[in-house]
């Protein structure tokens, strides 16, 4: 099993034949399948040239059978798009989490989101526009953990200077190719003084090939404070893993909630998207109440990186149209609309404009 | 120095003689020495039967001996006022946090902080009433970290069952006393399952012994984003080291910033007063605007710890009233008011009130 799943030097072809792409979907749990078929009646609807292939994975299940062959999968296609797989607490701790193992097998060491304010979301701040860069596969999420001595537990966070040095990167030249002015480090190096010591060391190292680009650093609490009284000042934040994931939900939750941002985990060879804050949604699944904005425009992110720009773009603008003019909402943003409702509202604008 | 720092177990009696009582006083850097000086003079104003032990503890020097003779006169006194003290990342990482050993050394085992949306500030979110209870001695700060592979760091979070069922005690404890109704564990267990897993079980355990109170758990990051979304929602917390930190953080941005909330360090024998977000404001240090909100409610909580409640209700209605008054508020608050005219104002409320001041 190790072979198949860390074997990432093969690059298969792009799987496109016929001018028609392939792409994994994994369904996941909650209300992953009935976003997912929704995004598949929007792509029918539209003529989109992606044709999905469907692997299950079973979060019930102990073997990782199912996560290998969705693992497989991408490398074949290239490109996926999945909902949250459920971690079950109650499985044994040697049970690693799907989601986790996926991006560490695949590599997608850049997770991306993308934080604005929408005009048509009521929100208590206005005109935020963030773009989080988080380390997306050592940090606090390595799953090394051991109990020695009975009642003390020690997790290790794994820092590398590769890791850091290659997440810099991508964060700097994510800004410069977005036009961008500022990147921000999130940190805690004053405690953690050789782990995030070294990652604020290579941000700085990568940031004086980048002269365009301001470069600062905060530490994690007084960003996390900075967050919620203004928001307008953070233009680029690059992080680890951890810092990544709190802050990541925190401006989520300043822009409209979980249900509005995509998030994209991008590695030098496969890309796969997803919503950004990770959410299954269990509680209201099956309820056609989720809202689908947020897996929405994580497949328009993913006809972006299929260079099927015109159909992202009518896509994107139906939704955006939906969410601002109409003021089609969902539970979650304050309304009364289903999850079917907003799709078919995005259907009838696609086409009133393409026609 | 081993010796004389970790030597926890003789209690010394309360620093208490003729009435009055000693409390060691640790300026600190930035704004903490203008801040500390505030409450020294408000409490001269107001008679209050407080001594100040002053202890300097200097962040530039690499030796310990400043921050071991502050741990000392701690173990003295038994109750103590501080500043926050800098951590220059300047200096080796073989240079520990000064503030972190005061902690661990004493072992401060609660950082309590309680975020109350106050009258007289404008926030986005009304009607908040939090008590965040912070593991305060393991977890990610325990400042063990190495580079056995040049370029590979390890930094070990350390979660024990004995310190997890002490805190979740506390928190539960805390709880029952001031008659809340809900607790809700912070974690992030679905990814460091035996570190966070072991935290989570421990507070389960402690929550069946307290039926009355109702526990819930909530992963961190959705835990953060609610607090953005409906942050009334939360009663009390109970969480490890790092995300006490970035909650308390979260939670104080919510109430109206860094001074305004002030923080508790509590231990079974020494409690440690200081602002809740424990900044150096070196930004703002001596340009007489900092906000002494913090710190003054922060000596508050130090004069009830002390049971000098009269002294502490009088001080804090007149914070409290202060506040209210709009065009004294500071910079942070979006005012042009400086400390001392705060600080005037807050000894004027005190008069008019009070029976027992200097005159003025």
């Amino acid at each position: 099993f190790m072979h198949t799943r860390s074997c990432g030097k093969y690059d298969p072809p792009p799987a496109k034949y016929g001018g028609r792409h392939t792409v994994t979907l994994i369904p996941g749990d909650g209300i992953g399948p009935e976003l997912l078929n929704h995004v598949k009646e929007v792509f029918r609807f539209c003529c989109v040239p992606v044709d999905f292939e469907v692997v299950h994975v079973n979060s019930a299940v102990e073997t990782e059978d199912d996560i290998n062959n969705a693992i497989t999968a991408i490398r074949r296609n290239g490109v996926a798009l999945k909902g949250n797989i459920e971690t079950k607490h109650t499985m044994a701790p040697s049970v690693k989490s799907r989601n986790n193992l996926l991006r560490t097998s695949l590599d997608l060491y850049a997770n991306v989101m993308h934080c604005q304010s929408l005009p048509g979301v009521q929100t208590r701040h206005k005109n935020i526009d963030i773009m989080i860069i988080r380390e997306n596969t050592e940090g606090e999420y390595s799953n090394l953990e051991h109990e020695n001595v009975s009642g003390v537990v020690e997790s290790l966070k794994i820092i590398t200077r590769t890791n850091s040095l290659r997440i810099a990167e991508y964060a700097f030249q994510l800004a410069r190719e977005k036009g961008r002015k500022r990147v921000t480090a999130v940190h805690k190096a004053n405690i953690m003084k050789l782990g995030d010591g070294l990652f604020l060391q290579c941000c700085r190292e990568v940031a004086s090939d980048y002269p365009d680009l301001t470069f600062d650093s905060m530490i994690v609490d007084n960003t996390t404070m900075q967050l919620v009284s203004k928001p307008q000042q953070f233009d680029v934040m690059v992080m680890p893993n951890l810092y990544g994931n709190v802050v990541s939900n925190v401006c989520a939750g300043l822009v409209g909630g979980p249900g509005l941002v995509p998030g994209a985990n991008y590695g030098r060879d496969y890309a796969v998207f997803e919503t950004a804050t990770r959410n299954t949604g269990k509680s209201i699944a099956g309820k056609n109440i989720a809202n689908p904005t947020a897996m929405l425009l994580a497949s328009c992110m993913m006809l972006d990186h299929l260079k099927l720009y015109d159909y992202a773009s009518m896509i994107r603008n139906a939704i955006l149209s939906t969410m601002n003019e109409t003021r089609l909402h969902t539970a979650d943003l304050g309304g009364q609309g289903t999850t079917s409702e907003v799709v078919q509202s995005i259907m009838r604008v696609i086409q009133t404009t393409a026609s | 120095t081993f010796d004389r720092r970790h030597n926890s177990t003789h209690t010394p009696p309360p620093a208490r003689y003729g009435g009055r009582h000693t409390v060691t006083l640790i300026p600190g850097d930035g704004i903490g020495p203008e801040l500390a000086k505030h409450v020294c003079e408000l409490f001269r104003f107001c008679c209050v039967p407080v001594d100040f032990e002053v202890v300097d503890v200097d962040s530039s020097m690499a030796s310990e001996d400043d921050i071991d003779d502050a741990i000392m006169a701690i173990r003295r006194n038994g109750v103590a006022l501080k500043g926050n003290i800098e951590t220059n990342h300047n200096l080796p990482p073989s240079y520990k946090s000064r503030n972190n050993l005061l902690r661990t050394t004493l072992d401060l085992y609660a950082n309590v902080m309680h975020c109350q949306s106050l009258p007289g500030v404008r926030t986005r979110h009304r009607k908040i009433d939090i008590m965040i209870v912070r593991e305060n001695t393991e977890g990610e700060y325990s400042s063990l970290e190495h580079e056995n592979v040049p370029g590979v760091v390890e930094c070990l979070k350390i979660i024990t069952k004995t310190k997890s069922l002490r805190i979740a005690d506390y928190a539960f404890q805390t709880a029952r006393a001031k008659g809340r109704r809900l607790v809700t564990a912070v974690h992030k267990a679905n990814i460091m399952k035996l570190g966070d897993g072991l935290f989570l079980e421990c507070c389960k355990e402690v929550a069946s012994g307290y039926p009355e109170i109702s526990f819930e758990s909530m992963i961190v990051d959705n835990t953060t984003m609610q607090l953005v979304s409906r942050p009334q929602q939360f009663d009390v917390m109970v969480m490890p080291n790092l995300y006490g930190n970035v909650v308390s953080n979260v939670c104080a941005g919510l109430v109206g910033g860094p001074g305004l909330v002030p923080g508790a360090n509590y231990g079974e024998n020494y409690a440690v007063f200081e602002t809740g977000t424990r900044n150096t404001g070196k930004s703002i240090a001596n340009s007489n605007t900092a906000n002494p909100t913090a710190m003054l409610l922060a000596s508050c909580l130090l004069l009830d710890h002390l049971k000098l409640h009269d002294y502490a209700s009088m001080i804090r209605r007149a914070v409290l009233s202060t506040l209210t008054e709009t065009k004294l508020h500071t910079a942070d608050l979006g005012g042009q008011g400086s400390t001392s005219e705060v600080l005037q104002r807050v000894m004027n409320a005190v008069q008019s009130t009070g029976p027992r001041t200097l005159s003025m």
